[in-house]
């Protein structure tokens, strides 16, 4: 299991293994939104938690399917599914090196991407907070969806549909931890409700998607 | 003591029957050579004994994780190193990768790229990689695909030692290789569409 993780990381950080793809999007995203809306500080502070969200949630969504993609293409998964280690297993690993890639970097950056768009100080402890608990839940989520299109030639847009109604709640939660992390209101509830949703699916989940895996390896 | 039998095996693709009635009994030290046209089911037969489909009919019996699987794709990551590819699987079967890639002649290209390897070259890491994982059935699909004639009498010798060691190996090739090795001829045992080959299986549906 480790040697799995260490290999998928290490894969991702050489040369174009997609490490830093999902934070330059970002990137882009956040330098791009004042110019569209205008730089008027009430304005952008009001949209900054969605638009913070929903480009975490996107720039996520760029780099899904090469959790499995790249390994049913070179032979990899047909090995992986016939070695020692579980498919759940080999599920769960593959989302969590995909969240230490794509997720916290993203986590880690947040607060100067969050400054761009004049969010107010008193809200950053709380966006990097809803990013922390549900972020996970997106590479889960993620890669059961790029479970489902493994095998399929430019399955990435089929999968961006199926998986995207399954990322609306963390979305809400997230961006509204932030939106009354910002006003001071109370965050208890949308911290415990995306806490769950991550759990959950952490926990479930990879059966979902060892069993797909196995339905597309036929 | 090591034994794949498989009885009356019929292996699908996509939905369809491509062969039954297999019978397969191999002990310690056998090979079995499957021949067939391309579309024979092959590939099939391989991938349905590696378990990574489940037979259409019939019964497969080997210890479990008993199988290593070599497929056409070689598995091997252009980013990491000839010495890194084979280590990563050594820790994932649980073996181990010393001395193998001399085995294999590949200890020069140990801190190459895979992706500046040669057809041949990234050929063999693949097939060296069945030597990590320390299992004693080999399931070979065209193994010997872009070796030159060295490399083909070089993997003939690694076999031949597997074999030597109590190993089973079941290979599909077009190449004959130098081993004393039963052949199964997969016309034989072409799924007939539209026409109830065997009875008795057609019986089984209904009983």
């Amino acid at each position: 299991m480790r040697a799995l993780l260490l290999r998928d990381l290490r894969l991702a950080i050489r040369a174009g293994g997609g490490f830093g793809l999902g934070l330059c999007f970002f990137l882009i995203l956040t330098v791009l939104v004042p110019f569209g809306i205008g730089p008027a500080r009430a304005g952008l502070a009001a949209v900054a938690p969605g638009i913070l969200w929903v480009g975490a949630l996107l720039a996520c969504l760029l780099s899904l399917d090469r959790i499995f993609a790249l390994d049913h293409e070179d032979g990899s998964l047909d090995l992986l599914a016939t070695s020692p280690l579980p498919l759940e297993g080999v599920v769960a690993i593959k989302a969590l090196a995909h969240w230490l890639t794509t997720g916290l970097p993203l986590v880690v950056a947040a607060p100067v991407f969050g400054l761009l768009l004049q969010l107010p100080f008193a809200a950053m402890p709380w966006l990097v907070l809803s990013l922390l608990l549900g972020t996970p839940a997106l590479s889960v989520l993620g890669a059961f969806g790029a479970a489902l299109t493994v095998g399929l030639r430019r399955g990435g847009l089929l999968m961006s549909a199926l998986v995207l109604p399954l990322y609306i709640p963390t979305l809400i939660f997230g961006a509204e931890i932030t939106r009354r992390g910002a006003e001071g209101a109370p965050v208890a509830a949308p911290v415990a409700l995306i806490a769950g949703i991550t759990l959950a699916s952490a926990a479930l989940i990879p059966f979902a998607a060892a069993a797909a895996l196995r339905v597309n390896l036929r | 003591m090591i034994r794949l039998r498989a009885r009356d095996l019929a292996v699908s693709r996509g939905g369809l029957r491509v062969i039954e009635g297999v019978d397969v009994d191999l002990s310690a030290g056998d090979a079995l050579i499957l021949q067939g046209p391309n579309g024979a089911g092959k590939t099939t037969l391989l991938r349905t004994i590696a378990g990574l489909q489940p037979p259409a009919a019939g019964t497969i019996e080997a210890p479990e994780e008993s199988i290593a699987y070599a497929a056409h794709a070689d598995a091997v990551k252009p980013t990491l190193t000839a010495a890194e590819n084979l280590a990563f699987w050594a820790r994932v079967f649980g073996g181990s990768d010393r001395g193998v890639l001399a085995r294999f002649d590949l200890a020069d290209l140990a801190g190459r790229p895979a992706a500046r390897l040669s057809a041949g070259q990234r050929r063999r890491l693949g097939l060296a990689r069945l030597a990590v994982t320390g299992r004693p059935i080999w399931a070979l699909d065209e193994p010997t695909v872009s070796l030159d004639r060295g490399s083909v009498a070089r993997f003939t010798d690694v076999l031949r030692a597997h074999l030597g060691q109590g190993g089973i190996a079941i290979i599909a090739s077009h190449l004959e290789l130098d081993l004393p090795a039963r052949v199964l001829d997969l016309r034989a045992h072409r799924a007939a569409p539209g026409r109830v080959a065997r009875p008795s299986s057609f019986n089984e549906a209904f009983g």
